[in-house]
């Protein structure tokens, strides 16, 4: 087991240590290998790994009522080859909070997967939760300890959004925080989107989107988003009516996240489908 | 200059000095129903727990000294994440979790000068009452599997004869939590007279056996109250398996319907007890004790408490950061 045991059987001082309630440090003395963004990468080279590994593409979130939603497609793309059709990149982080990831996908779900540790981690040690802006920044450093395998081609950006339970009303309980790969963190007001599909996708919410959408509303906003982006981008996915593969829409609330089911997702892409025939654009 | 002591005295003399020590905090008891698994500890702070989530399906109990606990606690939660995270979360199982403590603690009594004065316990739900786990570890780092029920801290010999008699595993949450609530009071009255223990008094939490992903939960504030009043009121029925209420705790209602203070006030080894209790209605009523979802209070803004909408996550909460310091 990483970590190991001391020879009498007891645990490493590391795990008795007082004082640090975050994973990743704890990681750091006891399995610094198994860390995100530790791993030495040939010097000085640029890998072109954009048509060798699987990258996740675009991601929308926007602000709604009664908390966030965040959407997803499902398309992830290696070079001009479709790698998975149904990967899943919208999660959540805790009870409160959702990540979507775009870029190389493989280090993505590193990050995201230490990320929920990470979180639920201090909240069992300390036995209260990291405050929204804390689980955001705590993000950001994750960023920026990948920059190394970012320059290098390796780069992965996350969108983050949740519901804050420190804010003074349910309307302005969502936000949404945008990251760069140097691990800036930018708090985006109503809506953002990150990846490939990202700028078609944000001009489209920028037509659609007002404040105080309902949930139900903003994740019909979401999916033309992500229409929109995947008329536009070839790494984006659009809706599957044949394999019955949909965006992934996840919402916060305060009563916690929700993965709207696939049948509610299929509601609402078939109804856009079906307002696009009339008018297709061109 | 040295003096000779030979190892059984050594020995003998850090299993009393444990075992004193243990016996001036009071009692924790976990227990398995129909549900899940119930832990109830006596514990007047709502900060300082002695109960606590290790990993998704896992709880933690202990009694005894705080800072030794609490340390073993987050040893433990560290120590379920770590593997976890380098395996699946499935991986994690309570019998890695309860090794891990009793190698601990045995190398700490052997090793060490002064051992823990703690004992825990390690419960894991499992899908059906006859396949949870819960292990018992005294401060030598001796390890039971205990079937059903475990009574830990200074009174646990008397109150673990009624327990174990009075348990059944199909039992209801509201009557899991009556015999244990019982069972805390039959011991630390007046003249021997159980006492009557009130929801500030109590730190109760539940490993849910329905829920999916983390299943531990703290039933706080009026979902506490709430219970504990129906469990009040089922003592009125006759609907009541009558074995329910041992003959010496019948009137486990009568001496006054006012909590009486324990009769042994917290000692300084028993940090955890030792602070004031809050009202129990103090807090937003978050909790639903049979809801699969966190219960939502209203979002901040709509009420003064508005930052305690915390306290209604599925996962364990507390007002305020434990202090290491206990």
């Amino acid at each position: 087991m990483p970590g190991g045991l001391e020879f009498s059987g007891r645990l490493p001082g590391a795990f008795h240590a007082a004082g640090s309630s975050s994973f990743t440090e704890f990681l750091t003395q006891v399995a610094p290998e198994l860390l995100p963004g530790r791993r030495p990468l040939p010097a000085g080279v640029a890998l072109d790994v954009a048509g060798q590994l699987p990258h996740a593409t675009t991601i929308v979130a926007l602000a709604c009522a009664d908390g966030v939603l965040m959407g997803g497609d499902r398309r992830a793309t290696m070079g001009n080859m479709i790698a998975q059709r149904d990967i899943e990149k919208v999660f959540a982080a805790d009870a409160y909070t959702l990540v979507g990831i775009a870029g190389t996908a493989g280090v993505g779900l590193e990050l995201m997967r230490l990320f929920q540790v990470e979180l639920e981690h201090y909240e069992k040690i300390e036995g209260t939760m990291l405050s929204l802006d804390g689980k955001a920044n705590r993000l950001a450093t994750m960023i920026r300890n990948n920059l190394g395998a970012a320059l290098q081609g390796l780069a992965v950006i996350p969108l983050f959004a949740g519901f804050d339970l420190d804010a003074r009303s349910a309307a302005a309980a969502g936000r949404i925080f945008s990251f760069d790969v140097a691990g800036g963190v930018y708090e985006e007001h109503g809506y953002d989107s990150i990846g490939s599909g990202s700028l078609f996708a944000k001009s489209s919410m920028k037509k659609r989107f007002r404040p105080g959408l309902t949930s139900d509303e903003a994740a019909r906003v979401a999916i033309e988003a992500l229409y929109d982006a995947a008329d536009d981008d070839t790494a984006t996915g659009g809706p599957d009516l044949i394999r019955k593969i949909y965006p992934v829409i996840m919402v916060a609330t305060a009563e916690g996240t929700r993965r709207y089911t696939d049948d509610e997702t299929e509601a609402l892409a078939e109804s856009i489908i079906a307002e696009r025939r009339e008018n297709p654009g061109s | 200059m040295q003096f000779y002591a030979s190892p059984e005295q050594i020995m003998r003399d850090r299993s009393e000095y444990a075992r004193k020590g243990i016996a001036r905090g009071r009692s924790a008891i976990v227990l398995s129903y129909e549900g899940g698994v119930l832990f109830v500890a006596e514990n007047l702070s709502t900060a300082l727990h002695k109960v606590s989530e290790i990993y998704d399906r896992i709880g933690f109990a202990a009694v005894g000294r705080y800072p030794e606990f609490e340390n073993l606690r987050s040893a433990g939660v560290r120590l379920a994440d770590l593997h976890g995270y380098s395996y699946d979360r499935r991986d994690v199982n309570g019998r890695q979790i309860a090794s891990a403590y009793a190698r601990t603690l045995g190398a700490i009594f052997t090793d060490q000068s002064k051992p823990f004065e703690v004992e825990i316990c390690v419960a894991e739900v499992g899908p059906t009452p006859d396949a949870d786990q819960l292990y018992r570890i005294t401060y030598d780092g001796s390890v039971q599997e205990e079937p059903g029920v475990v009574a830990m801290g200074g009174q646990a010999e008397s109150i673990s004869g009624g327990l174990r008699t009075n348990h059944h595993n199909d039992m209801t949450l509201a009557q899991g939590l009556k015999l244990a609530v019982d069972a805390l009071g039959s011991v630390g009255g007046e003249n021997g007279k159980p006492r009557k223990l009130a929801a500030n008094q109590l730190e109760v939490a539940v490993l849910d056996r329905q829920r999916a992903g983390r299943t531990f939960r703290r039933l706080v504030g009026l979902a506490l109250s709430n219970l504990l009043e129906t469990t009040e009121a089922a003592t009125d029925k006759p609907a009541e398996p009558a074995s329910e209420t041992p003959p010496d705790r019948k009137d486990a209602s009568s001496p006054g319907d006012q909590p009486q203070p324990p009769s042994a006030p917290g000692t300084p080894a028993d940090n955890a007890s030792g602070k004031q209790p809050a009202p129990a209605d103090e807090k937003p009523a978050g909790d639903k004790p049979a809801g699969d979802k966190p219960a939502g209070d209203k979002p901040a803004g709509d009420s003064a408490a508005g930052s305690k909408a915390a306290d209604d996550t599925p996962t364990e909460k507390a007002d305020e950061t434990p202090d290491d310091e206990g």
